[in-house]
């Protein structure tokens, strides 16, 4: 269903927004959070972003024109949407406005009645349909209520939440529906909120009076950077799991295997394929896929401590850690051995999409029979992982850089350089076992042809 | 300080106030002779005579009219019910003239009198003799009703009562008269219509009144041990009602438990939890939990009559429902 854009107060003291420009356009696609257009209030420039995903249906009020808040600037909705009766009910609400003040030269919404009708709608142009990956990919999220943030929170467009944890969260600046809820049928407590430390809700501002985050003003009264605060954070359930499960990795005796991989082949060929398939697979897809051939070849990587036994497993079931705004968890996508990249990388976006939003069930998170850490996009040159149990060996992949490099004959040539260290449980993994994985992953990750043969 | 029991707690109250003013006193089956059917009365009849304390008849609709009658030509009856069971019977004449007699004469009468008595189950009494009663009275303007839960607050709310100039019905419990408890030699009132906090906790708010408070404080123990800290809210007078002191509670804990030996529908206890939902409301983290007695006549097995009420592992298991615990 079409999502009404309204005006919304984007300063605490703002009544009346100026649109200085539209980043978008009519037919455009648009995912929550993506920049909908510049508003000019009483104090400053400020960005407004989309609260939903959708297609940009219909903008009422072109650059320059100004509307109260509450007033709509624009719909949101599917391609083709009928949105006649949404239009109606808008022109209805502004029409006694209108007569009561005298209308604003420069505003250039249509004006009020019954013209913004059928005829302006259907001249809308068609919109691009959305890529059909881009769609799995992000599950919408619960769609907003047509007052956004300011709006009393029902069932129907909101989570279940304590009224007590919507206060919080409204005194915190925060979006309730970003804070994932640990209570029955997933209601939001105050433990959710006071746990919670992602950032407040895009677009969000707080109430007149309230201890505003983000707002210009305060800036002048409190410190460019905060200071340290002593306090105690409760323990939020994924925060006791992560040490909790860190505790027990801990009884696996580790060693650690580093090597230095040249990337340059595998970041050509991954340009070359994203370059045609118009589809950017991600870095990570390839090392899962080709750390899961490697494994295929050096099965005893793949395996678990079980005192009597050694569980080997018969799929390589990679988890990849993501980091959360409170801690980390592992999606794990199952078989890379036999899915291609561009199959594991679809199902890892759709994984990380739903761990950063909360969602992740435990079937989804738990049993990797092998890890992948990488921070490389930190800048961290190379790092050791701890081991992430049921599986007995973990791979910490640092920044891929270039570096001088002397060549066989002498030459100095410049490279782009990896380093990555496998940390193996020695009670499944021994020394040269471990190599012998390293190597090759290391020979496949120079070579990606290698993993065919 | 001495430790008294419940029962002798007011029979205090009731020699003081007899001591004290001369237009108080006391009727009701076998307060006489017998010293009253749960020995509240013992000694009175020697102390006070016949003239200030009067055995009736079986006939609670006639005693209850006597001492409303009684009330408007100036005296200060104390009407005591051998339970609150058979004190239905009079509910007509509480109901229609005590609670109402000050406001149609427009102020010309004043009511000081005092319905008192058991009320709630015992034990083995079976469905007619085992009522908690307290929404009869607490439903209607124009009485106040108290609900004392221990020999302090029994013998100075008593005394209240006796002096009040308004009609009020005191809660008292059979299975609560043989309680002890500290109660200082020197005189003291406890005043209508305040609340009193008698475990303090950040946890949770635990609100009851009357008998329950010992199931409650036993939760309370049980709780402390699971490093909940839950703080009980003794009610003690059901009407006037002391809402600050619980919303005080809640909005400090923001959970609440309402605990109340009534059955839940329509009850005092329903009736706070509401008051609580509806001015508490963006304090609650969990819905308000009511544990009451179970909404059926009481059962004359003994397992079931126990079942059937208020019990410590009920106000446990609320008690983690509100803190979302599953331990």
């Amino acid at each position: 269903m079409a999502e009404k854009i309204l005006m919304i107060a984007l300063s605490p003291t703002m009544e009346e927004g100026t649109i200085s420009a539209w980043k978008v356009k009519e037919g455009d696609e648009v995912k929550n959070g993506a920049l909908l257009c510049e508003v000019e209030t009483d104090k400053a420039v400020m960005e407004y972003e989309s609260p939903v995903n959708g297609t940009v249906l219909k903008i009422l009020l072109e650059a320059g024109g100004s509307a109260k808040i509450g007033e709509l600037i624009a719909v949101v909705g599917k391609p083709g949407e009928n949105i006649d009766a949404l239009l109606k009910e808008a022109a209805a609400a502004a029409a006694p406005a209108a007569a009561a003040t005298p209308p604003t030269p420069d505003r250039a919404a249509p004006p009020a009645g019954p013209t913004v009708g059928t005829a302006a709608v259907s001249s809308a142009p068609p919109a691009a349909p959305a890529g059909p990956a881009a769609l799995e990919r992000a599950a919408p999220p619960p769609p907003a209520a047509a007052t956004a943030w300011e709006g009393p929170l029902g069932y129907g467009s909101y989570p279940r939440s304590s009224p007590l944890a919507r206060k919080l969260a409204r005194d915190r600046g925060l979006d309730i529906r970003s804070i994932p809820g640990t209570g029955p049928e997933g209601r939001v407590v105050r433990r959710d909120v006071e746990g919670f430390t992602g950032r407040p809700a895009p677009g969000y501002h707080a109430p007149a009076g309230a201890a505003a985050p983000e707002v210009p003003a305060a800036e002048a009264r409190a410190p460019a950077v905060p200071g340290l605060q002593s306090q105690e954070i409760p323990v939020t359930g994924m925060r006791a799991a992560i040490a909790r499960r860190l505790g027990e990795s801990a009884a696996a005796p580790h060693f650690f295997l580093r090597a230095q991989v040249e990337m340059d082949s595998l970041m050509d060929a991954r340009a070359a394929v994203n370059a045609s398939a118009g589809e950017k697979l991600s870095l990570n897809a390839f090392f899962m896929k080709l750390a899961a051939e490697a494994i295929k070849r050096h099965p005893r990587i793949n395996s678990t401590w079980k005192e009597k036994t050694i569980q080997i497993h018969g799929t390589v079931d990679i988890g990849l850690a993501v980091a959360l705004p409170d801690g980390l968890i592992t999606p794990v996508v199952r078989d890379c051995g036999g899915k291609t990249v561009s199959r594991i990388d679809a199902e890892l976006a759709v994984l990380i999409d739903r761990a950063r939003r909360g969602g992740l069930k435990p079937e989804e998170y738990s049993g990797a029979t092998f890890s992948i850490s990488n921070l490389g996009n930190y800048g961290i040159e190379e790092f050791t992982a701890i081991i992430n149990p049921p599986g007995s060996a973990i791979l910490a992949l640092g920044e891929t850089r270039r570096e001088p490099v002397l060549g066989e004959d002498d030459e100095l040539k410049v490279r782009r350089i990896m380093r990555m260290t496998l940390t193996c449980d020695h009670r499944t993994i021994d020394g040269a076992v471990g190599a012998a994985f390293l190597r090759d992953l290391k020979l496949m990750l120079q070579e990606p042809l290698r993993a065919l043969v | 300080m001495p430790i008294i029991t419940y029962r002798e707690a007011l029979n205090a109250a009731l020699d003081e106030e007899m001591t004290r003013d001369d237009k108080v006193f006391l009727m009701g089956e076998e307060v006489g002779e017998y010293d009253g059917a749960y020995k509240v009365s013992k000694g009175l009849l020697d102390k006070f005579g016949p003239r200030r304390v009067l055995d009736t008849p079986i006939t609670e609709l006639g005693f209850t009219g006597l001492g409303v009658g009684a009330a408007m030509a100036g005296l200060r009856p104390v009407v005591e019910w051998m339970t609150h069971n058979f004190a239905l019977l009079a509910l007509d004449q509480v109901v229609n003239n005590a609670a109402k007699m000050r406001y149609m004469s427009g102020g010309q009468f004043t009511m000081p009198i005092v319905f008192r008595g058991p009320n709630g189950p015992a034990e083995y009494l079976a469905a007619q003799h085992s009522q908690a009663l307290q929404s009869y009275y607490a439903h209607i303007p124009g009485l106040k009703v108290v609900a004392p839960a221990t020999p302090y607050d029994a013998k100075g709310l008593l005394k209240s009562a006796i002096r009040d100039n308004n009609p009020v019905v005191v809660l008292e419990g059979e299975l609560m008269y043989a309680w002890k408890g500290e109660v200082p030699e020197e005189e003291y009132l406890v005043p209508i219509g305040k609340a009193d906090v008698k475990r303090e906790g950040k946890d949770v708010s635990i609100i009851t009144y009357s008998k329950p408070l010992k199931v409650v404080q036993e939760a309370a123990e049980t709780l402390a041990g699971l490093g909940i800290e839950a703080e009980i809210v003794d009610l003690r007078s059901l009407r006037p009602l002391d809402e600050e002191t619980v919303y005080a509670s809640v909005r400090k804990t923001n959970r609440a438990v309402v605990v109340d030996e009534s059955w839940p529908v329509a009850s005092v206890g329903s009736h706070v939890a509401w008051l609580i939902s509806r001015n508490c409301f963006d304090m609650l983290d969990a819905p308000v939990e009511l544990v009451a007695s179970e909404d059926v006549p009481m059962p004359y097995n003994h397992r079931l009559e126990l079942a059937a009420q208020p019990s410590a592992a009920k106000v446990v298991a609320a008690v983690k429902k509100v803190l979302y615990r599953e331990d």
